[in-house]
C-alpha cells in the first residue's frame, strides 16, 4: 500500500491534467483512483462502465483493457428517461464489484489485478493466484482454512470485513468480493484455522 | 325523423346526464359537449374526470368554472423531450397554482395525476391539508419534492387509497415518511415507492401492509431487503401487482425458504417488477408466479443476462406486457416469441447507453417477435442495427401496431445490409398499420419516409423525429398529410422556415410542436407568433441572454409552441422568451 501512495504522488500532475481520449498510459492512475472501477472506458468523465463482461456471450475477457473508442456524447441520445439513465449508472457501478479485483500479497512491492469472471470456481482461482505469486496455498477445509501452506487467501467484502476465501458459494463470493489479499505467516494462521 | 328530433329536444337533462355517464373517454365527452348548448351544459356539470394534456393550454380557474363537479384532475406539464434533458430545469410546469386554485374553488378533489410537472413539498402539503378525503395521488416523471411532502400526504389523507410514484426524482430527507401513515389508515389499495432512493422504516412498512387488507398493488424500493419482502408477502398474499426491492440472499438460508413458501401462497400476482438489486440465483424463487403473470418488468434489474432471462421467460406463457433490457439478446427474444403468444406490448431498453454492448439486440429479435406474437400492438425497441427487409416483414406480420417506436443506438445508422436509408422499412410500417397512433423513427432517413408517413399514417397523433430528413419537404409531407396529428417533436433535422410557416393554422389543431437544432430562424418564429395569437411560441435560450434586438436571421436553438386559451404564461423563467 505504501508503494502505491508514492506512486500516486508522482502521478499527481497527470491526475489533474485534462484530457479526452483513450486511457492508454493512464491505466495505473485509474487503478489507484478506485478499486471498483473495472473495464475502462475511453472518456474519463464517464460513470457508466462497459458491460462487456456479460456472462456467456462475452468471450473477449482479454479485451477489457482495449475498450472501443467512445462515440461523441449526443445530449439526450439514446432517448432514455434521465431517471432510468441515472438509476442505471448507479446500478452499474454497484453491480461491478467483484469482477476485476486487486490482489495484494503481504510483502510484495505492487498489487496485481485479476478478473474473477474468468474463473469457474475456487480451484481455478487459487491455481491462478498460485501461479501469479509463485507460491502454494493448499487445500481449503471448512474447519481449518488453508492447511499445508503459510499463505491464506482472504478478501474484503462489501461491508469492508476481511473474510476467508472459500466459505460461501462461488457466485456469492464473486458479487461480494471487493479485493483479494494473500496473507502470510502468523496472521494467515489466525484467520485460517480454528486451532 | 321529425319525431326523433323533437324527442331529443325534450329529453330531460337527468337522462342525458345518465347517458353521458357511460362515456369514459374524455374525447367522447369533448365531442358530446360540442353538439349543442344544452348538451354542453349537461356534460360540463356532470364531468368528474378532467384531463388537461398541456397545463399551459388552459388556466385552473377557467377549468374549474367549466367543470365544477371536478373530482379527478390529470395534468401534463413539460414537453416530452424534457425526459431526455432537452428542456432546462426551471422551464415551468409548476403544480402549486393549480392546487391553490382548486383549494380556493371548493371542489372536492379526490384524485390528482401529474406527469412531467414540478411538484413542491408546499404543494403536497397544501393538497394534503385542504383535501382530507383525498384518495389518489399519481406522480409520473415529476420532480421538486422530497419525502417531507410525502409525509404530509401520509399523515393528512386519512382515506388515501393510492400513492403511486413512477420514475420521479425525489430528494430523500430521511424523515421516516412511511411511519407517518396513522394506525387508523387501513384504506391503501396501491402503494408504489420504487423510485425513492433512501431507506424506509421497515417495521412501519410491514405494519402498514398488515393493516391494509385491501392492498393489491405494492412496489418497493431498493432499500427493502428480501427478508422484509418475505414478511410482507406473508401479510399480503392477495397482492395482484408486486414490485420487489432488493432481491439478494443466501439461497441456503431459512429466510430464502420462507420466501419461497410465501410466494407459493401469492396466487393472485399478475404483474411483477422491481428486482432493483438482484442475484441471479434467487430468481427461481419467482418461477411459481410466472405462469399467471400478464405483466413483467425487468428493465431495472441489473446484471441478469440472457440465459437467466430465458429460463424465467420460459415459464411466462400468459405474458401480455414485457419490459426488459437488451441483455435478453436476439436469442432471448426468440424465446419470448415462442413462449408469449399473448404478448401485446414489448419494450426493450438499452443496457449500455454508449451503444457498444455486445449483447444489444438487432433486427433479428424484432422479426422473431413479430412472427411469434400476433397480438403485438405496442413496441419500444432500442437496437444496435436495423434493416428495411426486417421492418417490411414486421409490418406484414403485425398490422395492428398502435404504438411503434424504434430507436437505433446510432441515430443515423443505415440499413445494416444494404446501407440504404430506412425509408422503405418505416414506409411499410405506416402503410400496413392503419391504426398507428404513435411513431418514433430513427436511423438514416431521407424526406421519402415522411412522404410515406404523410400518405399513410392517417390516425397518427404523435410523431418523434431525430436526425432525419433532408429538406423542408419532409416536414411538409407530415403537416399536410397527418390530419390527426396532435404532437410533433423534432430535433437535429434540417427543417426550416418554409415548412414552419406553410400552414400556420395547423398548429391550432395540434397540442404542441417542438423543434430543436433545426433550421428555423427567429424571424420566422416571430412571424408565426404574430399571425397566431392563440399560440404561445416559446424560444428557449439557455446559453446566451436574450439580447435587446437579436438578429432575426439567427437560428433558434429550441422552439416550443402550443395552443392556449390563456395567452403567454406569467411564470416563464429568463431563458424562455414567449414571442
Amino acid at each position: 500500500m505504501e508503494s502505491l501512495v508514492a506512486h500516486d504522488n508522482v502521478l499527481n500532475l497527470k491526475a489533474t491534467e485534462l484530457r479526452l481520449g483513450l486511457p492508454g498510459i493512464d491505466e495505473s492512475e485509474k487503478e489507484t483512483a478506485s478499486c471498483t472501477k473495472n473495464n475502462k472506458r475511453s472518456l474519463p468523465d464517464q460513470l457508466v462502465e462497459d458491460s462487456g463482461k456479460k456472462g456467456e456471450v462475452d468471450a473477449k475477457h482479454g479485451d477489457h483493457e482495449a475498450a472501443p473508442a467512445a462515440k461523441a456524447q449526443i445530449v439526450g441520445w439514446p432517448p432514455v428517461r434521465s431517471y432510468r439513465k441515472n438509476s442505471f449508472q448507479q446500478k452499474k457501478t454497484e453491480s461491478e464489484t467483484g469482477f476485476y479485483v486487486k490482489v495484494s500479497m503481504d510483502g510484495a512491492p505492487y498489487l496485481r489485478k485479476i478478473d474473477l469472471k474468468v474463473y469457474k470456481g475456487y480451484s481455478e482461482l487459487l491455481k491462478a493466484l498460485e501461479n501469479m505469486f509463485k507460491l502454494t496455498i493448499g487445500e481449503y477445509s471448512e474447519r481449518e482454512g488453508y492447511k499445508g501452506s503459510e499463505y491464506a487467501p482472504a478478501y474484503e467484502d462489501k461491508d469492508g470485513d476481511l473474510m476467508l476465501v472459500g466459505d460461501v458459494p462461488w457466485d456469492m463470493f464473486m458479487s461480494s468480493c471487493k479485493k483479494l489479499r494473500i496473507m502470510k505467516g502468523s496472521e494467515a494462521r489466525g484467520l485460517g484455522c480454528g486451532v | 325523423m321529425c319525431l326523433f328530433q323533437s324527442m331529443i329536444y325534450y329529453f330531460p337533462e337527468e337522462v342525458l346526464e345518465h347517458v353521458f355517464g357511460f362515456l369514459t373517454s374524455h374525447r367522447d365527452r369533448n365531442a358530446v359537449s360540442l353538439v349543442c348548448r344544452s348538451w354542453y351544459r349537461v356534460e360540463r356539470f356532470s364531468r368528474e374526470n378532467v384531463f388537461v394534456g398541456n397545463c399551459y393550454a388552459v388556466g385552473p380557474e377557467r377549468l374549474i368554472s367549466r367543470f365544477p363537479r371536478l373530482r379527478s384532475l390529470t395534468l401534463k406539464g413539460k414537453p416530452h423531450f424534457a425526459d431526455f434533458n432537452l428542456v432546462p430545469a426551471d422551464w415551468g410546469a409548476f403544480v402549486y397554482p393549480w392546487i391553490q386554485a382548486l383549494v380556493n374553488s371548493g371542489v372536492h378533489l379526490d384524485q390528482l395525476r401529474l406527469k412531467r410537472m414540478v411538484v413542491s413539498d408546499e404543494s403536497l402539503e397544501l393538497l394534503a391539508r385542504s383535501f382530507p378525503a383525498f384518495k389518489s395521488l399519481v406522480l409520473v416523471s415529476c420532480e421538486g419534492f422530497t419525502t417531507d411532502g410525502l409525509a404530509a400526504i401520509a399523515s393528512n389523507c386519512r382515506s388515501l387509497r393510492e400513492l403511486d410514484l413512477q420514475e420521479n426524482e425525489v430528494e430523500d430527507q430521511r424523515g421516516q415518511w412511511l411511519s407517518r401513515f396513522p394506525d387508523s389508515c387501513t384504506s391503501l389499495v396501491s402503494l408504489n415507492f420504487a423510485c425513492l432512493k433512501g431507506e424506509v422504516n421497515l417495521a412501519a412498512l410491514e405494519r402498514l401492509v398488515a393493516r391494509c387488507r385491501n392492498l393489491r398493488s405494492l412496489r418497493l424500493n431498493h432499500a427493502v431487503p428480501l427478508d422484509a419482502l418475505q414478511r410482507i408477502l406473508v401479510q399480503a398474499p392477495h397482492l395482484v401487482d408486486l414490485g420487489t426491492g432488493s432481491f439478494v440472499h443466501d439461497p441456503d438460508s431459512e429466510t430464502y425458504n420462507k420466501l419461497k413458501n410465501a410466494i407459493q401462497k401469492c396466487t393472485s400476482i399478475r404483474s411483477l417488477s422491481g428486482f432493483l438489486e438482484v442475484a441471479s440465483w434467487c430468481l427461481p424463487s419467482v418461477y411459481p408466479l410466472c405462469s399467471s403473470l400478464t405483466s413483467l418488468n425487468l428493465s431495472y434489474a441489473p446484471g441478469i443476462y440472457s440465459n437467466e432471462l430465458i429460463n424465467l421467460i420460459r415459464h411466462c406463457k400468459k405474458l401480455e406486457r414485457l419490459w426488459i433490457l437488451d441483455t435478453v439478446g436476439d436469442k432471448g427474444l426468440g424465446v419470448v416469441a415462442s413462449t408469449c403468444k399473448d404478448l401485446q406490448e414489448l419494450r426493450v431498453f438499452p443496457s449500455d447507453l454508449h451503444g457498444a454492448a455486445y449483447t444489444a439486440v438487432t433486427e433479428e429479435g424484432l422479426v422473431a417477435i413479430s412472427a411469434g406474437c400476433p397480438k403485438l400492438n405496442s413496441i419500444l425497441y432500442f437496437c444496435q442495427q436495423m434493416t428495411n427487409a426486417a421492418l417490411i416483414t414486421v409490418a406484414k406480420n403485425c398490422p395492428n401496431f398502435i404504438r411503434f417506436r424504434l430507436c437505433t443506438l446510432n441515430p443515423t445508422i443505415p440499413d445494416a445490409v444494404t446501407q440504404l436509408p430506412l425509408d422503405e422499412g418505416f414506409g411499410a410500417i405506416v402503410q400496413s398499420c392503419k391504426g398507428l397512433k404513435r411513431l418514433s423513427v430513427s436511423g438514416l432517413l431521407t424526406d421519402r419516409v415522411f412522404l410515406y408517413i404523410g400518405m399513410y399514417a392517417e390516425q397518427l397523433e404523435m410523431l418523434s423525429i431525430a436526425f432525419a430528413g433532408e429538406s423542408d419537404k419532409g416536414m411538409l409531407y407530415v403537416l399536410n398529410g397527418c390530419k390527426k396529428l396532435k404532437k410533433l417533436e423534432i430535433r437535429d433535422s434540417p427543417f426550416g422556415n418554409v415548412a414552419l410557416l406553410e400552414d400556420v393554422g395547423k398548429y391550432e389543431t395540434m397540442r404542441s410542436l417542438w423543434m430543436s437544432s433545426c433550421e428555423v430562424t427567429l424571424g420566422a418564429c416571430k412571424t408565426l407568433a404574430i399571425n397566431m395569437p392563440r399560440l404561445n411560441v416559446e424560444i428557449i435560450n439557455e446559453n446566451e441572454h436574450i439580447e435587446a434586438s437579436p438578429d432575426d436571421r439567427q437560428k433558434v436553438e429550441k422552439m416550443y409552441l402550443y395552443r392556449t386559451l390563456v395567452g403567454r404564461r406569467t411564470d416563464a423563467p429568463d431563458f424562455v422568451w414567449t414571442l
